[in-house]
């Protein structure tokens, strides 16, 4: 379990925060995490790793099992949704069918017995803050996906809540339109400076949008760092797995000098890596990333003998499949570039990477 | 653009309407063969008897086959002043050759003429007690007319009658000309047999009866009499029944559907928010009713509510009642009211459930995140959703209770009868159908203006069964 650490005031805290549904199984177990004023953090995770549920807690329409949830200080665990003054975006955008557009957006203002002049002027802002002003008299059944979705982003913004939460809000959108989404949403939040939960399984739009990005597995934090950490320094097996492509090779580590763990592998050759979270005498997975691994480099310790299995041509680089300490599935990326190294399939070569590049993880 | 006035043509240079409607033909034939079966049973088992017999309402041609001299004379006739001698004799033609074929049809005639106005019945069998006295020259002898009659009904050994109905016809006629012959004038004699025969107003209902195509029955089913000179007249405020009825029937069938909506909404809603399992055995338990029979439910209701069952002695207990002074649940309006709303309430809760199945929760959640209380996020958000399923599940028990006869018929008692038992009466007891028919027909105008009404309002479309 990796703590939070925020140097920032926590505007919302988990504190030991576990969720059980049936009394038998934590679905949540014992979640720490200072989410910042102004901070853009996703909860990212496979499907059941208990990041729903987190949100669902923060809203308020699940209730913590035990520990404490903070919302500027309060503790919110009793105060029943609609006065927690949290802005929310659902996977199905959850716009009421039978209201306009414009009524949709009143409605959050509506329920706060706003004036009916101050409430247009507000309506009409967050429309146009979405570029959708015209469409204040339709229905959402007559929006495409995408002005949905606009929509119900400014339908969660324009009560001006501080905390803004979002459910796999793109979930439902094709991957174009995915990612001009996702920019949009970036800048919204660059513009107004509020707080936004979001959570999704992609994990390139969480590395996309994200100031900090917590990954979900099992119920606990996996890692919480910013998009980069989490790419090039995984803390453990699961992230480096879970967050882009990855190879994997396992064996026992020998033995650990200034920071470099020295690993037999299963196939009985040896390796130096950067020791990250393993110890001597156990086992450990190495972590290399796809970009990092050369061939035909200048020879080092890491420097190994390779078969190509096969070539996939993808424009930009090749990716190349190999057989390297008997893992098969070990991929290597090759640019594209002018006089790049051409390669045939059952061809062997040599393939090198540095120990800094692969991380000892657990096993 | 394209030139639309040219036809687009296909690349054979056939015009591309026919051809779609080439390729259209078989899939359409397909589809009509498939709904073929069930089209022809439900023309010949329902339409076709539904039309039948809702014509006998305004289309009753008994009386001009029964006495067919004096529906031809009464046609003309002006209806004033005192019925005159060819009168009488056309109504004695009419009933001695009506005899001759078979002694019942005069009988008959006269239920019609009754039916218009009372004491036509005895006036009638008057006549012919009287007539059958009199004794005529028949196949060589001189009998008594009655015994000349009987005789028409002689059977052979195989039970079929000696003379068919034309030569029977053939018969009367001779023996009816003969008769008035022998005993014209026959207006003083008639007159003897029962004053009636001289009241204009006896003479007035034939000339309605004597009309096939007539409002008549239904003026009755709205409690309006048609008179001879086509006029309509409402009944005597104590004789009108059918209108009272007709309100009951709304009255009870739209107690009966709130009730139903009442009951029915928070079971729907808890329905489509459980977990499937849980909700399967609810569901379960709503479809229970269906399982067991609708007699058996209602029989079970009368060991409940009446004044010595469960409910009464529940009552006495809890101190709610005196044990000399229980509460009539059953035989009266209130029995009605409960039995019909457990037996109608599946048909509220289906719909609800069904089209509350498709509301998302996350609906109210945003309504909530939003800050809405509970009954804002309720009543703005989640309740106009299920209008849908409110207006299908409304109209389906609606239109049930409106027809609904047998549970009335057993635990209504007297002030909980509804239409339908009237006309239940009118098809089995008093075999008035053509007045059943009449109020079937009333029923079934009202029953299709209510759902017109509704698709003005809600829209039809906007109905979902499930």
């Amino acid at each position: 379990m990796l703590t939070a650490t925020n140097t920032d005031e926590g505007f919302v805290v988990f504190d030991r925060v576990q969720k059980s549904y049936d009394g038998n199984a934590l679905v949540v177990k014992d979640l720490n995490l200072d989410i910042a004023k102004g901070e853009f953090l996703t909860m990212l995770g496979p499907s059941g790793s208990g990041k729903t549920t987190c949100l669902m807690m923060l809203a308020g329409f699940e209730t913590a099992t035990h520990g404490d949830i903070r919302l500027g200080g309060q503790p919110i665990n009793n105060i029943p949704p609609h006065k927690r003054g949290i802005g929310m975006v659902f996977q199905n955008y959850a716009l009421f069918p039978h209201m306009t557009v414009g009524e949709n957006l009143a409605f959050p203002l509506e329920v706060r017995k706003m004036g009916k002049s101050e409430r247009d002027e507000k309506v009409k802002r967050a429309l146009d803050m979405v570029q959708m002003g015209e469409f204040a008299g339709r229905r959402p059944a007559q929006l495409s996906g995408g002005q949905q979705q606009r929509i119900a982003l400014s339908r969660a913004l324009v009560f001006e809540p501080q905390l803004v939460l979002m459910d796999e809000p793109l979930g439902a959108l094709d991957k174009q339109l995915r990612e001009r989404m996702q920019y949009e949403i970036k800048h919204l939040h660059e513009r107004l400076g509020v707080t936004v939960v979001y959570v999704t399984h992609d994990q390139s739009e969480a590395l996309t949008m994200s100031d900090r990005v917590a990954v979900f597995e099992d119920g606990r934090i996996q890692q919480l760092s910013s998009p980069d950490d989490l790419y090039e320094r995984p803390e453990n097996s699961f992230v480096a797995q879970f967050i882009g492509e990855n190879n994997k090779l396992s064996g026992m580590v020998t033995g650990i000098k200034s920071g470099v763990a020295e690993v037999t592998l299963d196939n009985g050759s040896k390796v130096s890596a950067l020791a990250v979270n393993c110890e001597q005498g156990s086992r450990s997975t190495l972590s290399i990333r796809p970009e990092r691994v050369t061939l035909g480099g200048p020879k080092n310790k890491n420097t190994t003998e390779a078969e190509v299995l096969e070539l996939i041509y993808l424009g930009d680089h090749i990716r190349c499949r190999m057989n390297v300490h008997g893992n098969e599935e070990f991929v290597v990326k090759v640019a594209n570039s002018a006089g790049h190294t051409h390669l045939k399939a059952g061809e062997k070569t040599k393939v090198s990477w540095l120990a800094e590049d692969c991380r000892a993880l657990d096993a | 653009m394209t030139d639309t006035s040219a036809p687009i043509v296909t690349a054979d240079g056939t015009p591309l309407k026919k051809k779609l409607d080439q390729a259209m033909f078989r899939s359409r034939r397909n589809a009509f063969l498939l709904v073929a079966p069930l089209l022809a049973f439900i023309i010949a088992s329902f339409i076709i008897p539904i039309v039948v017999l809702l014509t006998q309402g305004v289309y009753d041609s008994s009386f001009r086959k029964q006495m067919p001299t004096v529906a031809t004379f009464v046609a003309d006739w002006d209806g004033q002043g005192e019925p005159s001698e060819e009168m009488m004799q056309a109504a004695l033609t009419d009933i001695v050759v009506g005899l001759t074929i078979d002694r019942s049809i005069p009988t008959k005639a006269a239920v019609r003429i009754n039916r218009e106005v009372s004491g036509a019945t005895s006036m009638i069998k008057k006549l012919i007690r009287a007539t059958g006295k009199w004794k005529i020259e028949y196949e060589g002898k001189e009998q008594r007319l009655s015994d000349v009659f009987r005789n028409m009904e002689d059977e052979d050994d195989s039970g079929v009658t000696l003379l068919d109905e034309s030569e029977r016809r053939a018969i009367g006629v001779t023996l009816a000309k003969a008769v008035i012959a022998q005993e014209a004038p026959v207006k003083a004699k008639m007159i003897k047999a029962d004053k009636k025969w001289a009241d204009i107003k006896y003479w007035q209902a034939m000339k309605v009866a004597s009309k096939a195509a007539s409002p008549a029955y239904l003026a009755a089913a709205l409690d309006y009499n048609y008179s001879h000179d086509g006029e309509f007249q409402q009944r005597d405020e104590d004789r009108r029944i059918h209108v009272k009825l007709f309100w009951r029937t709304l009255e009870i069938s739209l107690i009966v559907t709130l009730a139903c909506l009442f009951l029915g909404y928070p079971i729907a809603y808890l329905l489509s928010t459980l977990s499937v399992r849980s909700s399967n055995l609810l569901l379960i338990l709503v479809l229970l009713p269906f399982w067991t029979s609708l007699l058996v439910r209602t029989t079970a209701w009368i060991a409940m509510l009446q004044a010595q069952g469960v409910m009464n002695d529940l009552f006495v207990v809890f101190g709610l009642a005196a044990d000399d002074d229980r509460f009539s649940l059953i035989y009266n309006k209130t029995g009605t009211l409960i039995a019909m709303t457990h037996i109608l309430l599946p048909f509220m809760i289906l719909p609800l459930y069904s089209v509350m199945k498709t509301i998302p929760p996350s609906y109210v959640r945003a309504a909530k995140s939003m800050g809405a209380t509970n009954w804002t996020a309720f009543w703005r958000v989640y309740f106009p959703q299920s209008v849908a399923g409110i207006g299908a599940g409304a109209l389906l028990v609606f239109i049930l209770a409106i027809g609904y006869y047998i549970t009335p018929a057993l635990v209504g008692g007297q002030d909980g009868q509804m239409i339908s038992n009237m006309i239940d009466f009118h098809m089995r007891k008093s075999l008035n159908w053509n007045l059943a028919a009449a109020l079937g027909m009333v029923l079934l105008v009202f029953v299709l203006f209510l759902f017109w009404i509704y698709d003005r309002v809600v829209g039809i479309d906007n109905m979902k069964l499930g």
